[in-house]
């Protein structure tokens, strides 16, 4: 039965190329998928192209192009990316040079756009996505998750890499087995089924054992050279995820098991733009070492709407660190943030917060006893302001406790800065078209 | 014993929700956490984070429960001052939690038998 060999090349935007690279040479790959566009990355990456002061693409695009593309053009192996970000165009053409530089010539590009539909949410065309409340009056980007399809539209006109900015993760992935093994964009068990291998691949080394290892309880070898992971697929849709023989990291049920349910609420009920995928009767079974056969994803019509990424200017927000150490570790940080809590609490800023870090800074607990008091503690002050100059007062004050605050304060250190908050929100499919445009090298 | 020897776990997120999966190192253990690991417990856990009922989902055949976590909708990943913003580190503290099991259980914890 004829397989398809896909790779994970990226499971976010900073991820490492090593294990890219390792796949596109060693793991005789049909496809090559590069996941890179967290939730902020677009709207983020659309100021900057406004102010014209950085591509509206990955930066790490030039890097991972140069290192993948030989192997991958020697290979035939096809690359599905969304490192267009806020810019496929742009990410296409300079893709398109990269390959003349390395002299892979006939390389064909394909920019898939359309996601961005800032102009439809400031026209009032989206609605709001229950558990984010409002979508935003003034928004700065909004780019709808598209599915499969232009993708696959892509790929069957010749592409040999596709770069599209927001699509839905695992649909890079099914786009790929969907176009190889021609399957109905209404054959909703199979896309269920793919979406399933999407899922699991999608954040790369969180499968192969990243994210994963607890020393004594999850062994894991030779993280510092992980492997990312590929599947084996097979024309009905069933998998094997392994990864490249002697690559670090290890593939079991349990990884597996963490994986898919990463970020999933109801089991049964995944939506992507593709289908309702249902993940409740996945199976995973051992076929050998870094060998788990999946089954099991099925699926249901795909949702009428599109979810939208809305981003918009958030205020600003100002954070200093401080540390103190010894016996009173702990009273001389509380007293420190007394003072900054009077000299901040008032006026210009709008949520204050304070975390002892190494006591309450992930999951608030009661104070520790004079017994457990902890030999060194660093506190944080966090606020959010309108503007930076307000928020500059945090790192201001933090700072200022070197010579105005508790003995012994070290190690102080801040920042403030604008920041961009994102709200999803939802559009009609239909009004959503979107375009694909060439490039050859 | 805690339930780190009996469950390994990973938190997730999207915008202002947590999903925290528990999965059971040994399928015989599933029930003792489908009977001990409550949505109500774990909502005890995350008191000061969350703004709603936990929901739990469970997947027997996976040997795994998994837990929806909804913080207040302006505490997202981009909107929340926390220093872990996504909550990555919520599931590990979960594992903190005790589960009661008889004295035999006691004296071989799964984990290890994986390890």
């Amino acid at each position: 039965m004829r397989s398809l060999r896909i790779g994970a090349g990226a499971g976010y935007s900073g991820d490492r190329i090593d294990p890219a690279v390792e796949l596109a040479e060693k793991g005789n790959l049909s496809y090559l998928v590069f996941e890179c566009l967290a939730e902020r990355t677009i709207a983020v990456a659309q100021e900057a192209r406004l102010l014209q002061a950085a591509p509206g693409y990955d930066p790490l695009l030039e890097e991972r192009m140069e290192a993948v593309l030989p192997a991958c053009v020697r290979q035939r192996t096809r690359i599905i990316s969304n490192m267009g970000g806020a810019d496929p165009r742009a990410a296409a053409v300079k893709t398109r040079d990269i390959a003349r530089r390395l002299g892979l010539r006939g390389v064909r590009i394909a920019a898939v756009t359309g996601d961005d539909v800032l102009e439809l949410v400031r026209g009032g065309g989206a609605e709001e996505f229950p558990p984010d409340g409002p979508v935003p009056q003034s928004p700065i980007s909004a780019n709808a998750y598209l599915g499969a399809e232009p993708m696959i539209e892509a790929l069957a006109a010749g592409a040999d890499v596709v770069l599209t900015g927001r699509v839905a993760d695992p649909s890079m992935f099914l786009a790929a087995i969907a176009y190889e093994f021609g399957w109905g964009m209404d054959d909703w068990n199979r896309l269920g089924q793919g979406t399933v291998i999407g899922h699991l691949l999608e954040c790369a080394g969180q499968i192969t054992g990243g994210y994963f290892a607890d020393p004594g309880y999850k062994t894991v070898p030779n993280l510092a050279q992980l492997g990312f992971p590929l599947a084996e697929v097979a024309e009905n849709g069933e998998a094997i995820i392994t990864k490249v023989e002697g690559t670090g990291g290890r593939i079991t049920r349990a990884t597996c098991t963490e994986q898919l349910l990463y970020e999933i609420q109801n089991p049964a009920e995944y939506l992507t733009p593709d289908v309702t995928a249902d993940f409740s009767r996945v199976s995973f079974t051992d076929m050998g070492p870094d060998r788990i056969h999946v089954s099991g994803g099925r699926g249901r019509p795909r949702p009428s709407t599109l979810k939208v990424s809305v981003g918009f200017r958030d205020g600003c927000v100002g954070e200093g660190q401080i540390s103190y150490a010894g016996p009173g570790a702990l009273s001389r940080a509380e007293l420190a943030r007394d003072i900054l809590a009077a000299r901040l609490g008032a006026g210009r800023l709008r949520e204050l917060r304070f975390d002892f870090i190494g006591i309450d800074s992930i999951l608030a607990r009661r104070r520790p006893g004079p017994e457990s008091e902890p030999y060194e503690v660093r506190l944080r002050a966090v606020a959010r302001a309108d503007s930076l100059k307000a928020a500059s007062l945090v790192p201001r004050e933090v700072e200022a406790l070197y010579t105005n605050g508790p003995s012994g304060g070290g190690g102080a250190a801040g920042s403030a800065r604008e920041t961009i908050g994102i709200v999803s929100a939802l559009v009609a499919r239909a009004s959503v078209p979107h375009r694909i445009d060439y490039e050859v090298a | 014993m805690l339930l780190r020897n009996l469950a390994h776990a990973r938190t997730g997120d999207k915008g202002s929700i947590i999903t925290i999966s528990v999965i059971a190192y040994r399928r015989e253990d599933f029930s003792l956490l489908e009977q001990q690991l409550t949505p109500q417990r774990v909502g005890e856990h995350f008191a000061g984070v969350i703004s709603a009922p936990v929901t739990r989902y469970a997947l027997p055949h996976l040997g795994a429960l998994n837990f929806v976590l909804r913080r207040p909708p302006h505490q997202t990943v981009t909107r929340s001052l926390a220093l872990d913003t996504h909550g990555k580190c919520l599931s590990s503290t979960l594992l903190g939690i005790d589960i009661a099991v008889d004295e035999d259980r006691c004296r071989q914890p799964a984990a290890q038998s994986h390890a």
